[in-house]
């Protein structure tokens, strides 16, 4: 898709690939036949720079026919290049300008919680969105109201769009940042599907928290020349290098 | 107004348990009996405006009618891309409402002036805004907004407002109220300008001009008909409000001017003047320092018609 799209964000898709596979494959209760279905759990993607893999996994979920991804990032078509809910279904709330997700997955878990219903919410985020003032905001809210239902999964793969995260603006020590706030934390391999699900699975962490996930990914996971690289935060394969990265991936 | 707008709510909150209020941590002595009444409809979200916003818009997505409170330009410009992004794009069932719009808070300073609200909540795609001209219009308009389909911006006053409806208008959003018919000049005031448009109108109307006055509390989507009306009717029109002369209602209603083909009347926009302003004053002293007290405004509009036609009356 974004190879034959020419756009970017490639490495922080497969940096989240796996979290997003897990969550639309055995946690998130959801049916695409009836993406409005009031008890359904809702999943915001926050770094709605990661569109192409979102659109994927809820293709992937029966939300809409795989074929329809071609059309990402096209003319006249309805999947633009960031997060968009728009015609899109499966897809929650547009993103794309960071740091929006947070406040108003709290909205929703606020309203939950008051109505006594089951569903959850799911915010994924990325770390370098972490700089944002409102994603603090919310952190705190959610801390105070006890937002259990709320669960924040950070695909903390140490680099953002310029630089390393540490060199950018330091976020450790993240966890004890979230738990000073009122969160309960685990810290998983992102890659690993296996604890990412027994993660999952073991939500709530805890009684009267939120829940922090922090998930340590690799950006650009599975293509060697692309793991770690700030490069591909923006660049987009040449279809040689497509053929390559994804011969890679099919041989791992 | 605001008095108007919170019994109103409290009201509606009664009766609709999707109406909730999020404040900002503002509204101190406004909003507690609210809070009391209606404990599982509000929320303080703090002092954090981003925050607000985007709980409201989560509320909403969930089948609740929010209402943000805050004032002028914290609820507004603070959180203005999730507004667009998150409130209008979604078409969430948020009401954004902010009060002491114009100088209201006159000698709190600068940041307290909501001079530019009306015209950034204007542009934005799928928003309507409204901006009642005196606690009857308020209530009525709080009514009106619950009940509108889509994202809102609701523009109030302080409290203290004088009345200027003797008795309830007809009212619905998009649509102006005429209160005065006359056929030699219109103004068309909106939010607290409606009073002393009142009182001027009806002193030019003493000296035997026909005066038409319109309040155009729905500034978005405006009145066109009204205008065109009034542009190609009346040989005068004056637009009156507390904000800036740019991009407000004096704004948007050049916009419907300019595109009327068939002869019509010149535009004169009576509001704040672009800038910060560098003297402390309250609303009333302020207000005169802007030209929009009662006096000065009838002398502007004096001055006008006797430039163009000679004479008053």
């Amino acid at each position: 898709m974004i190879s034959a799209a020419k756009t970017s964000h490639i490495g922080s898709c497969l940096s989240v690939a796996d979290i997003l596979a897990v969550l639309y494959g055995s946690i998130l209760r959801v049916d695409p036949k009836r993406p409005g279905w009031p008890e359904r759990d809702r999943l915001i993607m926050s770094k709605g720079h990661a569109a192409a893999i979102l659109y994927a996994a809820v293709a992937e979920a029966g939300f809409m026919p795989t074929e329809a991804l071609a059309e990402y990032a096209r003319n006249g078509g309805q999947l633009y290049g960031h997060a968009t809910h728009w015609g899109v279904p499966g897809v929650e709330m547009s993103s794309g300008s960071l740091g929006h997700g947070l406040p108003v997955g709290a909205g929703m878990a606020l309203t939950a919680k008051r109505a006594g219903a089951n569903w959850r919410v799911f915010v994924v985020m990325s770390d370098g969105e972490c700089d944002e003032g409102s994603n603090w905001e919310a952190i705190l809210f959610a801390g105070h109201h006890q937002l259990d239902n709320l669960n924040i999964v950070i695909d903390y793969n140490k680099i953002q769009s310029l630089d390393r995260v540490e060199k950018t603006l330091r976020l450790e020590p993240l966890a004890d940042k979230l738990r000073a706030f009122g969160w309960e934390v685990r810290e998983v391999d992102g890659h690993d599907v296996h604890a990412l699900r027994e993660a999952f699975e073991a939500l709530p962490l805890a009684a009267a928290k939120p829940n922090a996930i922090i998930a340590h990914t690799v950006k650009g996971k599975g293509v060697s020349w692309m793991e770690g690289k700030v490069l591909w935060h923006y660049r987009a394969p040449t279809p040689e290098e497509l053929e390559t990265a994804l011969a890679e991936v099919a041989a791992s | 107004m605001r008095t108007a707008f919170i019994q109103t709510l409290n009201e509606l909150a009664d009766r609709d348990e999707r109406v909730c209020l999020i404040v900002g941590d503002l509204g101190y002595s406004v909003i507690e009996e609210f809070a009391s009444k209606h404990p599982d409809q509000f929320v303080n979200a703090g002092v954090s405006e981003q925050n607000m916003i985007g709980l409201a818009v989560g509320m909403a997505l969930t089948g609740k009618v929010v209402f943000t409170y805050s004032i002028g330009n914290f609820g507004t410009l603070r959180c203005l891309e999730q507004i667009r992004n998150d409130v209008c794009y979604h078409r969430a069932e948020v009401k954004v409402v902010a009060v002491g719009g114009g100088l209201a808070y006159g000698n709190l300073g600068v940041t307290h002036h909501a001079s530019e609200d009306v015209a950034i909540m204007r542009s934005l795609p799928n928003m309507t805004v409204v901006a009642p001209g005196d606690p009857v219009e308020a209530r009525l308009a709080t009514r009106a907004v619950v009940a509108l389909n889509g994202p809102c911006y609701l523009r109030l006053g302080k409290a203290g407002e004088p009345v200027v409806h003797a008795k309830e208008p007809d009212f619905a959003l998009g649509r102006a109220i005429t209160l005065l018919d006359g056929s030699d000049v219109t103004l068309i005031a909106s939010g607290g300008m409606l009073a002393t448009s009142d009182r001027v109108a009806r002193a030019l109307t003493d000296q035997g001009l026909g005066v038409r006055l319109i309040s155009m509390h729905t500034v978005k989507p405006v009145d066109r008909q009204a205008i065109t009306r009034a542009a190609t009717e009346t040989r005068y029109v004056f637009t009156l409000e507390e904000h800036s002369v740019e991009g407000g209602l004096g704004g948007a209603v050049a916009e419907v001017m300019a595109e009327i083909e068939a002869p019509h009347a010149p535009l004169k926009r009576i509001g704040l003047r672009p800038e910060f302003n560098t003297t402390v004053g309250d609303q009333t002293y302020l207000k005169k320092v802007h030209g929009l007290d009662e006096e000065t405004v009838l002398k502007t509009i004096q001055q006008i018609i006797t430039r163009s036609y000679g004479r008053v009356g």
